[in-house]
């Protein structure tokens, strides 16, 4: 009889236990060190939550972009990732508005990052994202290597066609390999394709892509490919949409201006260090702009979740000021949150390089173009971000003209968006 | 003793299985009893090979971007139409889908040196480890090592030879000559991806040639040499006549694998510079998995068109083999 109700105790205790213990997974990829500085938020939460714990799986940026959303597909996968693909996303994506404690909150911090999830059929005033690394399409260079030519670095308001000449002069003064070099990705052609007058959507918000601006800078990057201004390497050196940078040669100091993003100012601060100095540009104009790129990975609950509840309760967790500003800290990222915005972040241990470049490329966010903000919003941009290498790429090595590369994007654009 | 002790352990095991087999067959019956065997492996065939074979039909006969069966409208051949849409086929500009069409051109051309130039190095390589030399053991290893490499492994130390500021182009530069950059002229690009893709698999194929050279008995090298035959002539006469076989095997398994080759290429390339080393494997990973959208209907139907013609090389090549054991 005592064992028979020893057992029972033991059976209830463990029964009641599983039901009441929510093991969150939490899929992540990190630029920097994003996943450890969340990862070291999590026991706080945890404490202030229990019964609810989280798992913290750090993955490639390959795995967020091509397994996510196959799992998500078949209705697996995580309760949480960190993504930047919004509006592929969006029909996954979790609405944790019910499950907030106090939604105008985080409206009135995240209102303008919110609305890039809020696309398709998900819910205008849902929250589905919490954006913990707001981003900015822009320059790097190298400021040694423009003292040691003897070479005067061009300010800020430059264009493009002034950094080519000023690059291309130092290269030849100091003897290294590259001019200058843009990352492989139809996002980091937009923004210089944007001051070229590109508008990528017409009036009434339909997308368009190959207009005169847009072919006046694809003219303009085909040719300083082809007098060596711009790095072979980076697009030529893959095929298809394959995304491909050229931060190894900056931080190898054989490069002097690097056209990336905001998200590089970490990995610089930490691999660069003292080995010498480099700048952010800010923007950098064409003829008709002086446009980035605005972006951002962010914190997303994913529809198939078996406990709503705690993920919305840990999302309102990592939305808070004091949270947000201790990661940011540590991964020294520019904040979307608006109370830190004005606020400013404390951020620990940067070196002046570091400092600078962060006050320069969050200074340059409220100066982006509406077609920036607009195409970043964009439910399909994905697709003109993985075609536009593809095709220009072809362009570049001489397998299509140019008119022949820019009318197979056009129309790979328009039967993407058809699907 | 030791020989004793097997056959006891023979015995036991025989004993130990005699007794269910037997039930087995007087419940099935003998003439069934084979279907109790085969089952177990045609349910793993089933299940990992038959389903996706026949799931494969079915997406590349649907359309849309999503994955679920039951999301996807059925769109009948639309598929296959856009793919072999085309006014010339050895134009791919011409062709709606040119990139397809570029990564076919790409993998015949791929498969045609690739295999050519593979079985004809092999072939050598084997002749020369089947002779009495020096360190013979030595260079059988040697040339089977990169066997055991995995294709990433191998594509990563062959980037690190060839990019711009690599190996080779600094053993070029040390040596007075000009450097040049390898993988981003689409034909030295195309090159190396035959070269490598031959370094990393020659291995396998010359111990399958070495062992088809062993078993050529040694009487008749005996009986040619007493009647005077040259060299040269034994091997055209005797030793390639009697590798045949082997050869065809060889074929087969060669082509079979450079039709699918991608991770090697993948890593060393990426398919670049533009689609000068996209392969068909590469393309249809492309389109089902790395753009946006995911096009899995495309790329079902490209994998099946592949696995069509690849079967009738196959059938052609097995028909050539039958048509040896006839005449032989």
């Amino acid at each position: 009889m005592k064992t028979t109700l020893t057992t029972t105790a033991l059976g209830l205790v463990l029964v009641a236990g599983s039901a009441s213990a929510q093991e969150l997974r939490f899929m992540c990829y990190q630029d920097g060190t994003e996943c450890a500085a969340w990862e070291a938020q999590m026991p706080a939460f945890e404490a202030e939550n229990p019964g609810i714990t989280v798992n913290v799986d750090e993955v490639p940026y390959a795995t967020i972009i091509e397994s996510l959303p196959v799992q998500l597909e078949v209705g697996e996968g995580p309760d949480l990732a960190r993504v930047t693909d919004y509006g592929g996303l969006a029909r996954f994506m979790l609405d944790v508005r019910p499950y907030v404690s106090d939604p105008e909150a985080i409206e009135a911090r995240y209102g303008q990052s919110l609305a890039w999830a809020r696309v398709g059929d998900n819910n205008p005033d849902g929250i589905y994202n919490i954006v913990d690394q707001l981003t900015a399409t822009g320059g790097f260079a190298n400021k040694t290597l423009f003292e040691q030519a003897g070479v005067e670095m061009p300010g800020a308001g430059a264009t493009w066609a002034e950094w080519a000449e000023a690059s291309r002069e130092v290269r030849d003064a100091v003897g290294i390999d590259f001019a200058m070099a843009i990352d492989r990705t139809g996002h980091r052609f937009a923004g210089p394709a944007m001051s070229y007058g590109a508008q990528y959507f017409d009036e009434n918000g339909d997308p368009i892509l190959v207009d005169d601006g847009f072919r006046s800078f694809t003219e303009q990057f085909v040719a300083w490919h082809e007098d060596g201004t711009l790095a072979r390497d980076v697009w030529a050196g893959a095929g298809g949409g394959t995304y491909q940078d050229a931060a190894a040669e900056f931080i190898n100091a054989n490069l002097v201006m690097y056209y990336s993003g905001s998200w590089q100012i970490g990995r610089f601060g930490r691999d660069i260090g003292d080995a010498f100095d480099w700048v952010a540009t800010g923007g950098i104009c064409g003829p008709e702009a002086c446009t980035g790129m605005p972006g951002g990975a962010g914190i997303v609950g994913l529809k198939q979740t078996e406990h709503p509840e705690a993920v919305g309760k840990l999302m309102e967790f990592m939305a808070r000021d004091d949270v947000q500003a201790a990661v940011l800290a540590q991964t020294r990222n520019i904040p979307a949150n608006s109370a830190l915005q004005e606020q400013g972040i404390d951020y620990q241990d940067v070196s002046d390089d570091v400092k600078a470049a962060l006050t320069i490329f969050a200074g340059s966010i409220p100066t982006f173009a509406d077609s920036a903000y607009a195409l970043q919003g964009y439910a399909n941009n994905r697709a003109i971000y993985t075609s536009t290498p593809a095709r220009i790429t072809q362009a570049i090595v001489g397998e299509l003209s140019l008119d022949e590369a820019l009318t197979r994007l056009d129309s790979d654009i328009a039967e993407a968006i058809a699907q | 003793m030791l020989k004793t002790t097997a056959v006891q352990l023979y015995e036991g095991a025989f004993n130990l299985f005699e007794r269910p087999m037997l039930a087995l067959q007087k419940l099935f019956g003998q003439s069934r009893i084979a279907w109790v065997f085969l089952l177990p492996n045609l349910l793993i065939f089933g299940l990992f090979t038959f389903l996706p074979i026949i799931l494969n039909f079915v997406f590349a006969t649907t359309g849309g971007d999503r994955i679920l069966l039951g999301d996807r409208p059925f769109v009948g051949t639309e598929h296959f139409a856009s793919l072999l849409d085309c006014e010339s086929y050895f134009d791919p500009n011409s062709c709606h889908r040119d990139l397809f069409w570029r990564a076919v051109g790409n993998t015949g051309w791929f498969v045609l040196m690739q295999v050519g130039f593979m079985i004809l190095f092999s072939l050598i390589t084997a002749l020369i480890l089947n002779r009495d030399i020096v360190l013979r053991g030595f260079f059988r290893a040697v040339f089977f090592y990169p066997v055991l490499l995995s294709p990433v492994v191998v594509a990563l130390i062959w980037k690190w030879i060839l990019q711009r500021n690599g190996v080779l182009n600094a053993g070029l530069e040390g040596s007075g000559m000009g450097t040049v950059n390898w993988l981003l002229e689409a034909d030295w690009a195309f090159f190396w991806v035959v070269f490598v893709s031959i370094w990393c698999n020659m291995g396998f194929y010359v111990l399958i040639l070495l062992a088809g050279l062993q078993s050529i008995p040694s009487d008749v090298y005996e009986a040619a040499e007493m009647d005077g035959t040259p060299r040269w002539r034994s091997l055209l006469r005797i030793t390639l006549p009697l590798l045949m076989p082997t050869m065809l095997v060889v074929m087969v398994l060669s082509v079979i694998r450079a039709v699918q080759a991608f991770d090697e290429i993948y890593v060393l390339t990426g398919g670049g510079p533009g689609s000068a080393t996209t392969l068909l494997i590469q393309y249809i990973y492309d389109v089902g998995f790395a753009t946006r959208p995911r096009f899995y209907g495309l790329a079902a139907a490209a994998s099946l068109l592949m696995a069509g013609v690849l079967f009738v090389l196959t059938m052609m090549q097995l028909a050539a083999t039958r048509k040896q054991s006839g005449d032989n």
